[in-house]
């Protein structure tokens, strides 16, 4: 008898753990819950702050860097040809390493590996630049991460994030972005809590920012400790939040409030 | 008894410029039934203050909830309106909720504001600190028996 209450007990912790995944018809850009100024500016690409970025991203493109002496371009030659569809498929699992890989840490691997420049560090205008750049030659594309078994795991690792509560107000991600994404939070539209937009320009930061900043910022606002950079945790939190959004369109470089 | 009350209540006092519960240890308290009958610290709240800490930010309360604060642009609609809350719930009632509202319900998005364990990285800033002093939750549920209607 006792047993069966504990399990009945755990069962009914597990269930409020695993909050229910918005089903696929219902999946929503934070664009949508957006106000008519900031979806023009967000829209207008003479008004969007993020391409800024993404015009430096592509004199970026095409500077030499490092001791190989090499610019991206020399080896990708047309970012419009060789880059169009490739952050839709970010974060990839790598072969050589072993792991995911976000779409920043690939183009650091080629600053590394190709071009034998040091790595440019997160939320440098530079790598940011570099980023907006490449993914904006996905702009419109449908986001196709989650179909690779070798991402499989970490995919399931960054679910598993998404669900666990943590930090002093005892939340999980899945608490607000899939329970409570109709509701507001202090006035303000939670949202689903979907990457399609990154990096983008965020008015509250006054700058473009990685979905990685983003992650960071929501981890500490339930006052828990923030991973770092680059960490195995937050690419699986990518990894999961892209599977989450498989087959919603790109929109690098979105506007958010 | 008395000495830890009094330790605690100077440690809130010199840590009150720091924001929301200073270093402080957590007062022993007795649930009966549903209720925390007696005052945490011994003493009761003062309301005027406990309205002024629900309204601030860094109390979060109404990130989720709202109320009847007029004055308040940004209310939450996570949870429900604090009006009444005084009606519907005793003071013993009140006080076990914002201690640990997961007493109540076990899947609460409600903060637990005077617990600190069985919580997963917390981050070093709030680290070992309940989010709310013993002091300040006094002041709250002075405030919230007050809503009648
Ligand atoms: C010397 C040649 C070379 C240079 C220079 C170079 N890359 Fe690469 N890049 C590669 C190769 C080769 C790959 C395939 C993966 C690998 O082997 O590293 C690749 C892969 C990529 C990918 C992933 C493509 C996909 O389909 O998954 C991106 C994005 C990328 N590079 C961006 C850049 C950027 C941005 C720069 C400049 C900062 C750059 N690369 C510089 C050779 C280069
Ligand atoms: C207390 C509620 C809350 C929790 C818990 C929370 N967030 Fe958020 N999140 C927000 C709010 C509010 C925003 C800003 C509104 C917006 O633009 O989407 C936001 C924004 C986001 C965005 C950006 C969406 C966009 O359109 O650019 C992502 C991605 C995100 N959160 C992921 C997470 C993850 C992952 C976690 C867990 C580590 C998490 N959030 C935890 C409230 C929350
Ligand atoms: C993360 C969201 C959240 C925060 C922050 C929060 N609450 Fe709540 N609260 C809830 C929810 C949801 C309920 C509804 C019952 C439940 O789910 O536990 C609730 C219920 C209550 C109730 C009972 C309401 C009724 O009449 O039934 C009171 C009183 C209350 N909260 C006070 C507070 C106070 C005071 C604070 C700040 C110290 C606070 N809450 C912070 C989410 C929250």
């Amino acid at each position: 008898m006792k047993f069966v209450g504990c399990i009945a007990i755990l069962a009914a912790l597990a269930g409020t753990a695993l909050a229910t995944e918005i089903p696929q018809a219902d999946r929503r850009s934070g664009y949508s819950f957006m106000g008519p100024d900031s979806r023009a500016m967000q829209d207008d690409d003479t008004s969007n702050p993020g391409m800024l970025w993404v015009l430096d991203g592509e004199t970026l493109w095409k500077r030499k860097a490092g001791t190989a002496g090499k610019a991206c371009g020399d080896c990708h030659s047309d970012a419009r040809v060789s880059m169009k569809g490739v952050a839709a498929r970010y974060p990839t699992f790598d072969k050589a390493l072993g792991k995911p890989v976000d779409l920043e840490g690939r183009i650091n691997l080629c600053r590394s590996n190709h071009q034998q420049a040091p790595p440019l560090a997160y939320e440098s205008r530079e790598l940011l630049a570099l980023t907006a750049y490449v993914a904006q030659q996905s702009r419109g594309m449908p986001i196709e991460v989650g179909n690779d078994p070798d991402l499989a795991p970490f995919v399931a690792k960054g679910h598993e994030l998404f669900t666990r509560r943590q930090g002093q107000l005892n939340l999980a991600c899945a608490n607000c972005h899939d329970d409570n994404w109709d509701r507001k939070l202090a006035g303000a539209p939670i949202t689903q809590g979907q990457p399609t937009g990154y990096p983008l320009y965020r008015l509250e930061w006054q700058s473009l920012g990685s979905l990685q900043r983003r992650l960071r910022a929501c981890i500490t606002g339930i006052r828990a400790q923030a991973y770092e950079y680059g960490s195995p945790e937050l690419v699986e939190l990518e990894a999961y939040l892209m599977s989450r959004a498989r087959g919603m369109k790109l929109e690098t470089p979105a506007v958010r409030p | 008894m008395a000495r830890p009350v009094l330790i605690a209540l100077l440690a809130t006092a010199a840590f009150a410029a720091c924001g929301p519960a200073g270093a402080e240890g957590l007062l022993p308290y007795t649930v009966a039934g549903d209720a925390v009958p007696d005052s945490l610290t011994g003493t009761k709240g003062d309301a005027t203050r406990g309205r002024a800490l629900i309204v601030e930010r860094s109390s979060t309360c109404i990130l989720c909830h709202s109320g009847p604060f007029p004055e308040q642009a940004f209310q939450g609609d996570l949870a429900p309106n604090l009006s009444g809350s005084g009606s519907r719930w005793s003071e013993g009632q009140l006080r076990l909720r914002l201690v640990d509202a997961s007493h109540f319900d076990p899947a609460t998005i409600m903060p637990s504001y005077y617990r600190i364990d069985g919580l997963t990285r917390v981050g070093n800033a709030w680290r070992d600190k309940p989010i709310l002093s013993a002091e300040q939750i006094e002041d709250i549920v002075a405030y919230l028996v007050t809503l009648r209607d």
